[in-house]
């Protein structure tokens, strides 16, 4: 008889790990019957799992690093392992997009300075979107304008929009911006209400993005199911990492019980190819999206560390609490204990300077070398976790 | 009058709406709005500025009034959901039931059991009935698709209706597939050839 491990999802391109998990098996090898549990927005997902009502969780990495420093009800959450790497885009409406086009912007989808400064010479007040209040999302879209001289979140007015609401919301004209997780920028273009500006990949390479999270000590209290899921959701990560595969996730996660919307805007971001304006422009952005290669699953403690820092900022909190507090709900002890003996990249170190490389960069791993993807910020900067 | 409570409900399908709003007494004990989600959902709480907010925890518009729960939202006003506040036992009945509120903080306790109770019977019975509508809708669409396919394989292989129904049983059986998938299969495929 095989366990049964209940996680929840939102339908994005980046829950592929578990989607795939399921669907192709991976979880059925480790003897886990993954039940999956599609979620209609952040903080249902967020509520049912600390309720119990769901074992693990798709979420948002700032969310867990918001709990840890007090700004969420209900208990905390553990991360066991990071999903993904970057994942989103940054679009404008159609108008914006026109005035930007007209000042001389060639819309490259590669430079973020570039990109910032003609969007911020607007000199236009900017309404802009994101999913939820702690998310990647929101901390980017910061960190870039902010960077560029335009403070934010202050000088910004911010709303909160689902995904799947998304292209409605520039389509009615509540918003000039959004950053959104895929398939749901593809899809704003493809009902011609926006442009895509930037990958967030380009404002900073190799972010984590969705994470796996648990309740506070549920990983401890359920040792076999954590392997199994942590096992299974590698392994899927591993499958969905090779090229060729990405077209059959496409496939799968296209269904009605996933995504429900057609392969082509599904496979974009999977591909890294994207068609960013109504007339047909094409661009490619490699290193779109990252599911295993270069430890893309370790949950870094830095990563966290450069959130709780974030966040901690904008809010008033003391950032060397809040940095703590949130490197110590990053598990990379469970992750390596979970995930020894197969042949998972398991770095020895738990942090990383953030922003550090420019290239791809070998470093020691429990089982020699493991190569790091590039990870800079756009502007050069690099984050020191201690 | 300046001590009632004021509740904002959140709801599209106007006939939930009017009977959460019975459910509350007919807006008598308390004031009551209601208000279709989604655009501008942000803006009109902040307008109304209610004490309570209650909204379908399977709304995708929930995630827009957590930037109420959070002190650095555009919105000034502090909201806190009331899982924060209130027992244990009556958060889990109301994600049972399906319901959230947003309750504004430091609202004591006993004045916002009475409307989460009533919400809670309300979004229970909302949810037994969404439950029972889609099984039905459902069953009769695996129905009618298990007849077209009985059809299909009556009229080209001359068979009789029970025939044709143990013969589509039988692949469902050797193939593991569930009945209605097969017969769909089927439909599908002489749309296709005919």
């Amino acid at each position: 008889m095989s366990d049964v491990l209940t996680a929840g999802f939102l339908p994005l391109t980046d829950a592929a790990p578990l989607i795939v998990a399921r669907e192709m098996g991976f979880a059925a090898e480790e003897g886990l019957e993954l039940s999956l549990i599609k979620a209609t927005s952040w903080s249902s997902l967020r509520d049912y799992l600390l309720l119990g009502k769901l074992d693990a969780a798709q979420m948002l990495a700032p969310v867990p690093v918001a709990h840890a420093l007090g700004l969420g009800a209900l208990g905390g959450m553990d991360v066991i392992a990071a999903l993904n790497l970057s994942g989103n885009v940054v679009s404008v409406s159609k108008a914006i997009a026109a005035e930007m086009q007209a000042a001389g912007y060639g819309f490259d989808f590669t430079d973020a300075a570039a990109a910032g400064r003609a969007l911020i010479a607007l000199g236009r007040p900017l309404r802009i979107a994101v999913p939820f209040p702690f998310s990647m999302h929101a901390e980017l879209l910061y960190y870039w304008l902010d960077t560029l001289g335009l403070a934010a979140p202050q000088s910004l007015s911010v709303r909160t929009v689902p995904p799947p609401l998304m292209a409605e919301a520039m389509a009615d004209g509540e918003v000039d911006a959004v950053c959104v997780g895929e398939p749901w920028g593809s899809l704003a273009v493809e009902n011609g209400d926006g442009v895509m500006l930037l990958p967030t990949s380009a404002i900073r390479q190799s972010a984590i993005e969705k994470v796996l999270a648990v309740r506070s000590g549920w990983a401890e209290d359920n040792p076999d199911l954590t392997r199994k899921a942590l096992r299974a959701l590698w392994r899927a990560a591993s499958w969905l990492d090779q090229p060729e595969k990405r077209e059959v996730a496409a496939e799968i996660m296209a269904r009605p019980d996933y995504l429900g919307l057609p392969v082509d805007l599904v496979e974009r971001g999977l591909r890294g190819n994207f068609t960013i304006s109504p007339q047909g422009d094409l661009r490619a952005a490699p290193g779109f999206l990252t599911f295993a290669s270069g430890a893309a699953g370790f949950p870094w403690r830095s990563q966290a560390a450069w959130i709780g820092m974030r966040i901690a900022a904008r809010t008033g909190l003391d950032q060397a609490e809040a940095m703590a507090a949130a490197r110590a709900v990053f598990r990379t002890d469970i992750y390596r204990d979970h995930l020894r003996g197969v042949s998972a990249d398991l770095p020895s170190a738990s942090q990383k300077l953030e922003g550090g490389l420019d290239h791809a960069t070998e470093v020691a791993s429990e089982s020699g070398r493991v190569i790091l993807p590039p990870d800079r910020f756009f502007d050069g900067t690099v984050f020191d976790p201690d | 009058m300046a001590n009632q409570l004021s509740i904002l409900v959140v709801e599209s399908d106007r006939d939930r709406a009017l009977q959460i709003v019975d459910g509350l007494g007919g807006g008598d004990q308390f004031a009551i709005s209601v208000i279709s989600e989604s655009s501008g959902l942000a803006r009109r709480v902040a307008e109304l500025n209610p004490d309570v907010v209650l909204i379908d925890l399977e709304s995708p518009s929930r995630d827009i009034l957590e930037e109420l729960a959070s002190a650095s939202g555009p919105l000034e006003r502090p909201v806190a959901m009331f899982v924060d506040r209130s027992d244990d036992g009556l958060t889990r009945a109301a994600v049972e039931a399906g319901v959230s509120a947003y309750v504004v903080d430091g609202l004591q306790t006993h004045r916002i059991r009475p409307v989460l109770d009533a919400a809670i019977s309300r979004f229970s019975v909302f949810k037994r009935m969404r439950t029972e509508l889609e099984t039905t809708k459902r069953a009769l669409e695996e129905r009618k698709v298990i007849d077209r396919a009985k059809g299909i394989l009556m009229k080209s292989k001359g068979l009789s209706e029970e025939e044709a129904y143990a013969m589509l049983r039988k692949t469902a059986m050797d193939r593991g597939r569930r009945l209605s998938d097969v017969a769909e299969a089927l439909v599908t495929a002489a749309g296709l050839l005919s």
